[in-house]
């Protein structure tokens, strides 16, 4: 466990199961899974893949819908919200971290972090001040003018750390965040991520294939064929 | 207006894409603008024919004269409040290219007739007093560059003056304006009293009558009675209310209107199949990035009024660039160098132009937007 308070769950999910279709094939991704996330937690998810890891974490986000099942964040219900409400959720209260970075090209690394305030009623020079703020806390306030091809890969990552936490979300979700890095920009990513947990108490699940990565986390669950499990599958 | 930087760095992605797109659309609606005004000029003045005025003309045709005689019966018939002629001169000024209209016409009759004429007083009374003496309206008076004062020679085509000679000399003596923007100022009209006179030909025909009514709803009826007047006598009458004329005299050249919208359909269909395709393009190879949004809390309705905001962007860009230089080509001038009687886009094209430019960017722009407004966050990130 971290420094972090631990407290309530703050994402609770209950007999959620996934399933694809593919014509008329039916894919089951996750079937019956529970999850409890403790307030403050950094959680690594690991697994082979096509275990659902990713699936899961989308659900979590609020970026897909379970098949079946309960998913509760933070107190509320998100399985249960209308698209455009869920849309709006996601902007309070999920910051994402993708693994190729997925930053505008055509925006300035502050114009990409000012994005989720976009849907803010934030005056313009507030939304510089906060996206100011924003990378300042992942060291690259100087580069705020620069463009993604501008950027080295790490550099884009925390770029994309930037816009995740620019609204001060209670949750972080990370997709393989160091996935598409080399090894000692992968670990400044990792240091971030987990300053963020540590110093600023957010909760935070990555999804990772990296042992090392998993490593920086307060624990690790395993996903394998749509079941979660303290440990790995032999 | 906080999301028109995210709508302009979108349509800046591919510059020359969006510029080769943009120039399409500019060219389309440049031609919109400039054939409205042509054909504006072809129709003469149609939509400011007076409603309470009919021409009267020979049944076979225009160039075929009828007696002078004929305006005190026509204006004995009930519902005639007053009747004035003209006859076509056409002759030549300088050169036969000089194209502009001129009749013989009796002064104070005519401009009585015609309100929307508007010449001073002093040039009026100047107009009575001088026998050879001439008014032109403003726009032909400044293409040629003439001034009260000047003796104006034209040649005749048809109306040879006794003993044969072909050229007349005018003093011009006024210059009228238009009360409307519609109204013709090109035309150059001298006393008919004068013409008569001098002719070696026709005196005593005119070309066509002008008539008013004092009851416009009775129009078609007063026009029925003036033609059964002259029914079976050597010179049968056709009367018609004067925008239907007028509408018959352009024509003559062919239906210019039909013509001038044949075109623009053909050319606004290809430029929405260009733009349509600029959008279907830049919607599909972002899907990964629309996608993004969404995930940080745009709505589906948002981003589909993100792309709907950049088809309109990139159309309202062309399209008032396109209607603007329309503007400024046709302030400086009809292409024929002044024959076209009238020469301006009118208001209702442009706001035509308008509405065109709403629904080019809604018609190019919603099947992209429609298909972002759909997309599926987790399938559009795992592509």
């Amino acid at each position: 466990m971290t420094d972090a308070a631990v407290n309530r769950n703050i994402v609770t999910v209950r007999d959620v199961d996934k399933i694809f279709k593919r014509g008329s094939e039916e894919i089951h991704v996750l079937g019956g899974l529970d999850l409890e996330i403790p307030e403050g937690e950094f959680l690594a998810l690991m697994g082979p893949s096509g275990s659902g890891k990713s699936t899961l974490l989308n659900l979590i986000g609020g970026l897909d819908r379970p098949s079946q099942g309960v998913l509760e964040i933070g107190g509320e219900r998100i399985d249960q919200l209308s698209d455009r409400r869920l849309a709006a959720w996601r902007a309070r209260h999920v910051g994402l971290v993708f693994q190729f970075y997925n930053l505008m090209p055509m925006l300035s690394a502050q114009k990409n972090v000012e994005l989720p305030l976009l849907l803010t009623h934030l005056s313009r020079a507030e939304r510089k001040k906060r996206a100011r703020i924003a990378l300042d806390i992942v060291g690259l306030a100087h580069r705020m003018g620069h463009y993604p091809r501008t950027l080295s890969g790490g550099e884009q990552q925390r770029v994309g750390i930037a816009r995740a936490i620019v609204t001060d979300p209670t949750l972080l979700l990370c997709d393989e965040p160091t996935g598409d890095l080399d090894r000692k920009s992968g670990d400044e990513i990792l240091d971030l991520l987990q300053a963020l947990n540590r110093e600023q108490g957010k909760t935070v699940v990555m999804v990772t294939h990296d042992i090392h990565a998993a490593a920086r986390a307060s624990r690790t669950l395993y996903l394998n064929k749509g079941q979660l499990s303290t440990e790995p599958e032999e | 207006m906080k999301y028109l930087y995210l709508v302009w760095s979108n349509l800046m992605r591919k510059k020359l894409r969006t510029l080769l797109t943009l120039l399409s659309i500019l060219v389309a609606f440049l031609l919109f603008g400039y054939l409205g005004a042509i054909r504006q000029g072809f129709s003469q003045g149609i939509d400011v024919a007076g409603l309470d005025r009919l021409i009267v003309r020979h049944k076979v045709s225009i160039i075929q004269l009828l007696p002078q005689a004929y305006e005190a019966r026509i204006e004995q018939i009930d519902g005639v409040e007053d009747a004035v002629y003209q006859t076509w001169f056409g002759g030549i000024y300088q050169k036969p290219t000089n194209f502009f209209a001129q009749m013989p016409v009796e002064p104070d009759q005519y401009l009585d007739m015609y309100p929307e004429f508007l010449l001073p007083a002093e040039q009026r009374a100047a107009w009575l007093k001088t026998r050879s003496g001439a008014i032109a309206g403003r726009s032909t008076a400044e293409r040629f560059g003439w001034k009260i004062g000047d003796r104006i020679p034209i040649n005749a085509t048809v109306w040879t003056r006794k003993g044969g000679e072909l050229t007349w000399e005018f003093d011009l003596v006024g210059i009228y304006d238009g009360a409307e923007k519609g109204t013709d100022t090109t035309q150059f009209l001298f006393r008919y009293d004068f013409f008569d006179e001098s002719r070696q030909f026709g005196q005593g025909m005119v070309g066509w009558y002008t008539v008013r009514v004092a009851d416009p709803d009775r129009a078609a009826e007063i026009a029925a009675a003036i033609d059964a007047e002259f029914a079976n006598s050597p010179y049968e009458t056709k009367a018609e209310p004067e925008g239907a004329f007028l509408q018959g005299f352009a024509n003559q050249v062919g239906d210019i209107g039909f013509i001038m919208m044949s075109i623009i359909a053909a050319v606004f269909f290809t430029i929405l199949l260009v733009a349509g395709n600029t959008m279907a393009y830049a919607v599909r190879e972002r899907t990964n990035e629309l996608a993004v949004l969404k995930a940080v809390g745009f709505t589906d309705g948002g981003v589909l009024a993100l792309v709907l905001g950049e088809s309109l962007v990139l159309t309202a860009l062309g399209g008032g660039i396109g209607l603007g230089l329309a503007w400024l080509l046709v302030s400086a001038g009809d292409p024929t160098g002044g024959s076209l009687p009238v020469f301006y886009i009118p208001a209702r094209d442009l706001a035509a132009g308008g509405v065109l430019i709403l629904l080019m960017a809604l018609i190019a722009g919603i099947l992209p937007a429609l298909q972002a407004r759909r997309l599926r966050i987790a399938d559009a990130l795992r592509r």
